[in-house]
């Protein structure tokens, strides 16, 4: 393949560990009010789409993302790596969209890129549904190989090795087709100074619903085919003892299985 | 409305039944009348297993003819529902393939998922989904007309068997596929390993960054294999290479629930505590006195693995 235009799907989610999210009390969506970023699990989507994109002598890595607010700094994250350009579907309709939905929305925006390529995530680092990768190929009547641990180019077939329970799967697939990639599939490039400033003028198209011949009662809460009914503390495991080692803490341990009956 | 009806997708690996699928199946019991299964490949020679955990019916989309199980299993259902022969509920394990067949499902017939599910109510219309790494609880339900699709992670039921007689086996013809049904295997690879499968192992020894380098995994695995145990992994190391992704235990890795973990220079990230914070007992060691492992450990050893690893390792040999 002489020329290779590869969509990459990226999130932006809020900075920080999990532990430090919050869910609105009333519409039980994830509070997005602080910083956003680039999900770290879709840098690795967008080095493997700039890959592809050299290997083959031609075509660019166009970003496709849904998010509330017309934010952006997730997105010029990856203009910076090299990405050429972006499709950010914001609208208010979006709020408490489900699983489906957003794959809607997301598959309406890849195909007015025409991409040979799609890459995704396995999943978000916020939301973890994992299903969206999936539910593209499908809306969008594409094969799809999900949990990509490798992913090379011959011509218009793609060759990924696929996790499995075992080990994995040699999967060949013709293009265009979508391939989720998991962490560690490639080492993302850090962004340079140059690809920092050059992203600040990237064009990044910024489309409502209506834009992508979608209903909006067909997305967001209004759409959305499930609800959340409630949200409680989980049991909370006690921290134990704790025992700083001075060179005889593997004996606590020996004592601990004994006492477990584990050895 | 109840759940009258229940299929579970029962997910294999070659030709062995995955051990989430008689969980799944167990639950579907518990919580409807008429629970039915569909696979792929050969039935008859599972029929009984299925059976033993109350399924009546197994319906196969037959072999796959090297493609992948997500587009035949998902085209298949997908005409019995359209048909109007569908059930309540779908149940499906939170594993590579399940999560194919649910994505696929879901769009093509237009139903919403709910994923990562770790418990049911007694009704099954109610989800649980354990969020933020397990520190809160989240209750969802399906709110639309069509089968709700239950994305269910291993390990959230016990499987018990029911004693019923063989399933009754037939196949379901796979719709013209077209691109979406393009994919091949080629060949499939198996990591070679020793010992018990980590999702089933009483002992879970787990390496992270602590360790420092890639060579000093040996210590998980030699701890491991004393304790007749498996070795597992952060998410950390299985990126960074150092272990294959069959190792890795958390959110995007597996559930286990052994009888102890033994988390050795591991953090704690929630995408790793949501993996084994239902172990029976958790120990860790770990350089960094505020590590959030520390905050679930039943057993918190502040030190470096790289020291206590081996006396650890020597005093165990020395028992014999």
């Amino acid at each position: 393949m002489k020329h290779m235009n590869v969509v990459v799907c990226v999130k932006q989610i809020p900075d920080g560990d999990q532990s430090s999210y919050k869910l609105d009390p009333s519409s039980h969506n994830l509070v997005r009010d602080g910083k956003l970023i680039l999900d770290e699990s879709d840098s690795y989507g967008v080095e493997m789409g700039l890959q592809l994109a050299e290997q083959a002598g031609g075509g660019e890595v166009t970003l496709v993302s849904m998010a509330p607010g017309s934010e952006t700094s997730g997105l010029r994250t990856a203009l910076a790596m090299g990405a050429a350009k972006a499709i950010l579907v914001s609208d208010p309709a979006l709020a408490g969209s489900d699983a489906l939905s957003t794959a809607k929305v997301l598959a309406a925006a890849i195909k007015r890129a025409e991409p040979d390529l799609i890459l995704t995530a396995t999943e978000s680092s916020d939301g973890y549904t994992g299903t969206i990768p999936v539910q593209i190929a499908e809306i969008l009547g594409l094969p799809a190989v999900t949990f990509s641990k490798s992913v090379t180019v011959s011509g218009d077939k793609i060759t990924v090795e696929r996790q499995t329970e075992e080990g994995y799967d040699q999967v060949e697939v013709p293009l265009p087709a979508v391939i989720s990639v998991t962490a560690g599939v490639v080492e993302p490039r850090y962004p340079s100074f140059k690809g920092i400033m050059a992203a600040k003028g990237k064009p990044v198209e910024e489309l409502k619903v209506s834009d992508l011949g979608l209903d909006d009662a067909s997305v967001g809460r209004a759409g959305a085919g499930q609800e959340v009914t409630g949200v409680e503390p989980a049991e909370a495991r006690k921290a134990g003892e704790i025992v700083v080692d001075e060179g005889e803490a593997f004996q606590h341990i020996i004592s601990y299985l004994e006492r477990i009956k584990v050895i | 409305m109840a759940l009258n009806s229940v299929w579970v997708v029962v997910d294999r690996s070659a030709d062995k039944v995955a051990s989430v699928a008689f969980e799944l199946l167990t639950k579907a019991r518990q919580v409807a009348a008429s629970v039915e299964a569909v696979t792929w490949g050969d039935a008859s020679g599972i029929a009984e297993q299925i059976g033993a955990y109350g399924a009546t019916a197994l319906h196969t989309v037959g072999d796959l003819g090297g493609g992948l199980p997500g587009p035949a299993v998902a085209a298949a259902i997908a005409e019995k529902v359209s048909g109007g022969s569908g059930p309540d509920a779908i149940f499906l394990a939170q594993s590579y393939n399940g999560r194919d067949i649910a994505g696929r499902l879901s769009a093509r017939i237009d139903v919403p998922v709910l994923t990562n599910i770790v418990n049911l109510s007694e009704d099954g219309l109610t989800t649980e989904h354990a969020i933020f790494g397990g520190t809160e609880i989240l209750n969802a339900k399906f709110t639309g007309s069509g089968p709700g699709l239950y994305v269910i992670r291993a390990k959230s039921f016990a499987p018990e068997e029911s004693g019923g007689a063989a399933a009754a086996v037939d196949t379901w013809a796979v719709p013209e596929l077209g691109p979406v049904g393009a994919a091949r295997i080629v060949s499939s690879h198996v990591e070679e390993t020793q010992g018990p499968k980590l999702d089933e192992a009483a002992v879970v020894v787990s390496g992270g960054r602590g360790l420092g380098d890639a060579g000093s995994y040996k210590l998980i695995e030699d701890l491991a294999k004393l304790l007749k145990g498996a070795p597992g992994a952060s998410r950390a190391i299985v990126d960074a290479g150092w272990v294959p992704y069959s190792h890795q235990v958390g959110q995007t890795g597996k559930t286990v629930k052994p009888t102890v973990y033994i988390a050795c220079g591991i953090s704690g990230a929630t995408q790793h505590m949501v993996g084994m914070k239902s172990a029976k007992n958790i120990i860790a060691v770990n350089k960094d006195q505020e590590a959030p492992i520390f905050s679930i450990s039943d057993l918190g050893v502040v030190g470096d693995v790289k020291k206590v690893l081996p006396q650890l390792i020597e005093a165990l040999q020395k028992r014999g």
